[in-house]
């Protein structure tokens, strides 16, 4: 009987890695520049559906892709915050909140329009090959995208702590005016963080569709779940992200195989309330 | 409308339909003309857009087989975005312009917004696709529904399910039954509550499990399934459900004699077959279907051909057919009343007795409160990835085969 | 509410009175599809009044204001089907319980400090861990829905809210203008200037002397009440409840749209926001039509860009901006 409940933890942290590498897009958004990213979710569909799309016409497999596209969602979020977003990171939350529900908005009605309201399964030849490891049964998509998961997120982590860049970020983070009067071309700063954040979110929505099929009404689940996995993780922390994201996935797992699936959900938002109401940093918050 | 060659662009059509629909004869003038003028509300956009547009489909080619059978249609078509409120101030816009009907809606809660608005204003609502009981319970005079309730589906699933397991000569002891925990699976499984311990059924069911709709992925599920390990899967999913359901399945090498739906979409729409290649087929679903033999439904066939070349009829039969079935209903109501006024309509709406149509089955009639209670369904079993009658022999193309053959090895 | 009236200037009056006669009797000239939109837009702006007291005066975001739409519409609901309970007592049921989970809410972002973006993820948790729990609860149909049934023989009825459009027009005018009222009289009131001190500068207010806590409590408890009887308007004109519909984060946000997009903190902004976004989604729909875009979505597109164009160029909404052009600025407290 526990060879079965190994197999759910497993399977709950290899889905909470992919998942944590959303909320870590988010994470190091709203950790530093302070907007609310409602259109996070959106964000991760679009790359599914660029992902679909490249191995659809050109066979390329999803782990080829990702950093090509994590690098065009670098630039795309670049240019969004410098050009949109850095005219609302001064003002009130509501207002950010309104600008990005119609980016929201106008992302999945395109992608309806281009792609049509059916879900697009990406069709990778070992889609349905599992490794037999003792008593577990480990989906080779699973482990393979959650491992690329480990790697981009210990890549993002290894240059925020050694890169001048990177640290340059988190002095922002840290004490914004501090950091102008240091020097530091905050604005510029703002854009680059802006943009690794997209480039987190592209990624993990590359990585996604290994795992689930690309449909344009996935993106507000998604957002919310960025958003409850950063806050139980703890915002600002990067590690956080991660640990909240194997959390999510393992208790959800958990909650619907001892209980009712359809009542996993529930799981997480009463997670959500206790963290935000007991412990508001989070398992492990801090700043970046 | 014009006939055009048979290359028409969708688009081009849509707009005809709409200019035709705007130049409007005066309300006077149309009760008295041939012409029937029909609402069809569908949510095209939204959560149940991939439903919606494949019923839209069937509305674009019904007025050309109409005419065919000598009823003329004009069509306005409306996009509800899967909200009820739009629904219902679509519906009285449409009615103020002229609409003399209304076919839809597929969901629950917008068909039941759309009556709020019909029967005020006498305007006969004939119900395409919806299985939540109450639509026919809840005292509607100008709502017909010519779709069987959820217990009707379930009634005639379990019917079926036996018989289809004697034919094949399986015998299983157990069996699990997997259900989307959104309206239309909580019907099945409160009708499964209720109807299975006296079903007759040789196996026991061993728990009835609720997934959430919105669940990326269903490992979990088919974990808590594989750790129960029945004989028999029975399920009741939705379009990408069951491709995630039978991928993990897959993943997971959890293979029972057979995956078998009491009656529920998911099994054959065009994605599950695109998405599991071989491993589409062998599940059987248990629900009313288009007749192969039937004439009307082969004229809908030829007529959906050349209008959609990526969609294949023989996938989207259910949600065309039933959908043509509404609009062949309108207008067969209006020839027999002879006039459009609402009350006269109805009327004959109710008496309605139509013997050549689409989907396998009886005459379509309506008991007192609106409901065809006579929908039989049939087994249909995914076969060379197409959806194949296999049950009741009467229709059947091809011969049930159960157990399901294992996921290795096939091609 | 005499002071209030008093306040205004002749030209405040004078278009005050105009608007709501015209809403009146609009009835006499609009057609059944006007009537329903006006009903539609009329009961936006009494649920968007209903939330900008809670974010417009007292500052405080929730993003979970479905949750007591669908409170109060199943507390309704169910009082009617069980016990042939009518609207008007069900509505107290409805602001008991919808208050009540308000008072919850609050006590535990308050009293824990939760604040901003976090407080509004918290109303959203609430929200959604509502709906599934309906999704689950039997009684009240569950997942499968709860409906009323229509009864031809009890059309009559209006105190039941059961009858013709026109019915559900007058009541939902009704809701809509005694919304206004409430909010005009609340916020010039002591509370109202509580609510202020405390979401201009909470410290300071606390060093005057106010008691933060209460006042940011009572916004919330309103807040949810006014926003229950809501609910109780939307069971009955329906006539059936779906917990994924009711509850549904689209439906928060749908709420928030026509306070935000009219002006927070403004008496009239809510109603000229609903003015303004409902009759912009309906045309949105005949255009396409006309056009004959078959494209499903579009609508949706535009409908996002103008939410952006408006969030652009009037952030503090369209009515403190309309009100400069037309001379009838609302006083500043």
């Amino acid at each position: 009987m526990w060879s079965i409940y190994l197999n759910v933890v497993v399977q709950g942290v290899l889905t909470g890695l992919i998942y944590g590498l959303m909320a870590l897009g988010l994470s190091v958004i709203f950790g530093v520049v302070r907007v609310v990213n409602f259109a996070h979710g959106e964000f991760a569909v679009v790359a599914m559906y660029a992902t679909f799309v490249l191995f659809k016409t050109l066979g390329l497999d999803p782990l080829l892709v990702v950093l090509p596209i994590a690098a065009a969602f670098f630039i795309v979020g670049f240019l969004l915050q410098t050009v949109l977003i850095n005219s609302f990171v001064e003002r009130p939350e509501h207002e950010q909140f309104i600008l990005l529900v119609g980016v929201a908005i106008i992302v999945v009605n395109v992608l309806l329009m281009i792609f049509g309201p059916d879900t697009q399964p990406t069709n990778l030849s070992y889609a349905f090959d599992s490794y037999l490891v003792g008593p577990l049964i480990i989906d080779k998509v699973r482990i393979y995208s959650a491992v690329a998961a480990l790697v981009i997120a210990a890549g993002l982590f290894a240059f925020f702590r050694f890169s001048r860049v990177g640290i340059a970020i988190r002095a922002c983070a840290d004490n914004l005016v501090g950091a102008a009067v240091v020097g530091l071309n905050v604005k510029r700063l703002y854009a680059l963080t802006f943009g690794l954040g997209l480039a987190c979110v592209g990624a993990a929505g590359t990585l996604m569709v290994m795992i689930a099929d690309a449909a344009p009404s996935l993106g507000p689940a998604y957002t919310l779940l960025a958003f409850i996995i950063v806050i139980i993780g703890g915002l600002g922390s990067m590690a956080g992200a991660l640990v909240g994201g194997v959390l999510i996935g393992v208790s959800e797992a958990l909650a619907g195989f001892l209980i009712e699936p359809s009542m996993k959900s529930m799981f997480s938002f009463a997670l959500l309330i206790a963290v935000l109401v007991l412990r508001p940093q989070g398992l492990m918050g801090r700043r970046l | 409308m014009p006939r055009k060659s048979i290359a028409l662009d969708r688009r081009r059509l849509l707009a005809g339909a709409a200019a035709v629909s705007l130049i409007g004869a005066p309300a006077i003038l149309r009760a008295q003309s041939k012409v029937l003028k029909l609402a069809v509300l569908l949510p095209r956009s939204g959560y149940l857009a991939p439903a919606g547009q494949s019923c839209h489909r069937g509305a674009l080619i019904a007025p050309k087989v109409l005419a065919d059978y000598g009823h003329q249609v004009e069509l306005v078509h409306v996009d509800f975005e899967s909200n009820p409120d739009v629904a219902r101030t679509q519906c009285e816009r449409v009615i103020n312009e002229g609409v003399q009907g209304v076919i839809g809606a597929f969901d629950s809660a917008a068909t039941l917004a759309i009556a709020q608005v019909c029967e005020p204003r006498q305007v006969p609502l004939v119900v395409n696709i919806g299985a939540a009981p109450q639509l026919t319970e809840q005292g509607y005079k100008f709502l017909v529904r010519n779709f069987p309730t959820g217990g009707m589906l379930v009634t005639n699933g379990l019917k079926l399910i036996k018989e289809e397991i004697e034919a094949t000569k399986i015998n299983p002891k157990t069996a699990v039954f997997l259900h989307a925990n959104d309206t239309f699976g909580t019907a099945q499984r409160a009708a499964m509550d209720k109807l299975f311990p006296t079903a007759g059924l040789a196996f026991q069911l061993l728990e009835s499990i609720a997934y959430d709709p919105k669940a990326q992925d269903l490992s979990v599920e088919v974990t808590k399934i594989r750790s129960l390990n029945p004989d028999l899967l029975l399920v009741v999913t939705r379009a990408a459900d069951a491709i995630k359901l039978v991928r993990d399945m897959v993943r997971q090498r959890f293979e029972p004699m057979g995956i078998i739906s009491p009656g529920s979409p998911g099994l054959y729409d065009e994605e599950f077959y695109q998405a599991l290649g071989p491993l589409a087929d062998y599940p059987i679903y248990n629900i009313p279907w288009a007749d192969p033999k039937s004439a009307m439904s082969q004229a809908l066939e030829a007529a959906f051909k050349p209008a959609n070349p990526s969609y294949r009829y023989a996938v989207e039969c259910f949600n065309v057919g039933f959908t043509f079935e509404a609009l062949l209903i309108a207008s067969n109501g209006f020839k027999v009343a002879g006039s459009s006024n609402g009350a006269d309509m109805m009327a004959a709406i109710r008496q309605t007795n139509i013997t050549d149509h689409v989907m396998i089955g009886p005459p379509i009639t309506f008991d007192e409160k609106g409901q065809n209670v006579h929908i039989p369904s049939a087994g249909v079993q995914n076969r060379n990835r197409t959806p194949t009658v296999v049950w009741p022999a009467s229709a059947a193309t091809m011969a049930p085969v159960l157990p399901m053959p294992g996921w290795q090895g096939r091609t | 509410m005499i002071a209030v009236w008093r306040g205004l200037s002749w030209r405040q009056r004078a278009l005050i009175t105009l608007f709501f006669a015209a809403l009146v009797l609009a009835p006499l000239i609009a057609d059944r599809y006007l009537v329903s939109v006006l009903t539609l837009i009329l009961y936006f702006a009494y649920v968007g009044q209903a939330w900008n007291l809670m974010m417009g005066y007292a500052g405080q975001l929730s993003l979970g204001h479905a949750l007591y739409v669908g409170l109060g519409a199943y507390a309704a609901a169910l009082l009617w089907i069980y016990a042939g309970i009518g609207p008007w007592l069900g509505v107290l049921a409805a602001i008991l319980i919808a208050t009540a989970f308000g008072a919850f809410i609050g006590w535990l972002g308050f009293r824990f400090g939760v604040e901003g973006v976090y407080f509004a993820l918290l109303t959203i948790a609430f929200a959604e861990f509502t709906r599934i729990a309906f999704d689950h609860l039997s009684f009240a149909g569950g997942s499968g829905g709860l409906f009323l049934p229509y009864e031809q023989r009890r059309l009559g009825e209006w105190w039941n809210l059961r009858g013709g459009q026109l019915v559900f027009y007058y009541t939902a005018l009704l809701l809509a203008t005694a919304a206004v009222i409430v909010v005009a009289r609340l916020t010039r009131s002591r509370l109202g200037y509580h609510w202020l001190a405390v979401r201009e500068d909470e410290a300071a207010a606390r060093a005057l002397g106010i008691n933060a806590f209460r006042a940011k409590m009572a916004a919330v408890m309103i807040s949810a009440g006014m926003t229950a009887v809501g609910g109780v308007f939307y069971a009955f004109y329906y006539n059936n409840l779906f917990p994924g519909q009711i509850f549904d984060i689209s439906r928060s946000i749908e709420i928030i749209l026509a306070p935000i997009v009219g002006g927070l903190g403004t008496i009239f902004g809510p109603v000229i926001g609903a003015f303004v976004l409902t009759p912009l989604g309906e045309s949105l729909i005949t255009i396409t039509e006309r056009f004959g875009i078959n494209a499903p979505g579009v609508k949706a597109v535009f409908y996002g860009a103008v939410l952006m164009v408006i969030i652009f160029l009037r952030p503090s909404g369209v009515w403190p901006w309309l009100a400069g052009v037309l001379g009838v600025s609302e006083r500043k407290p």
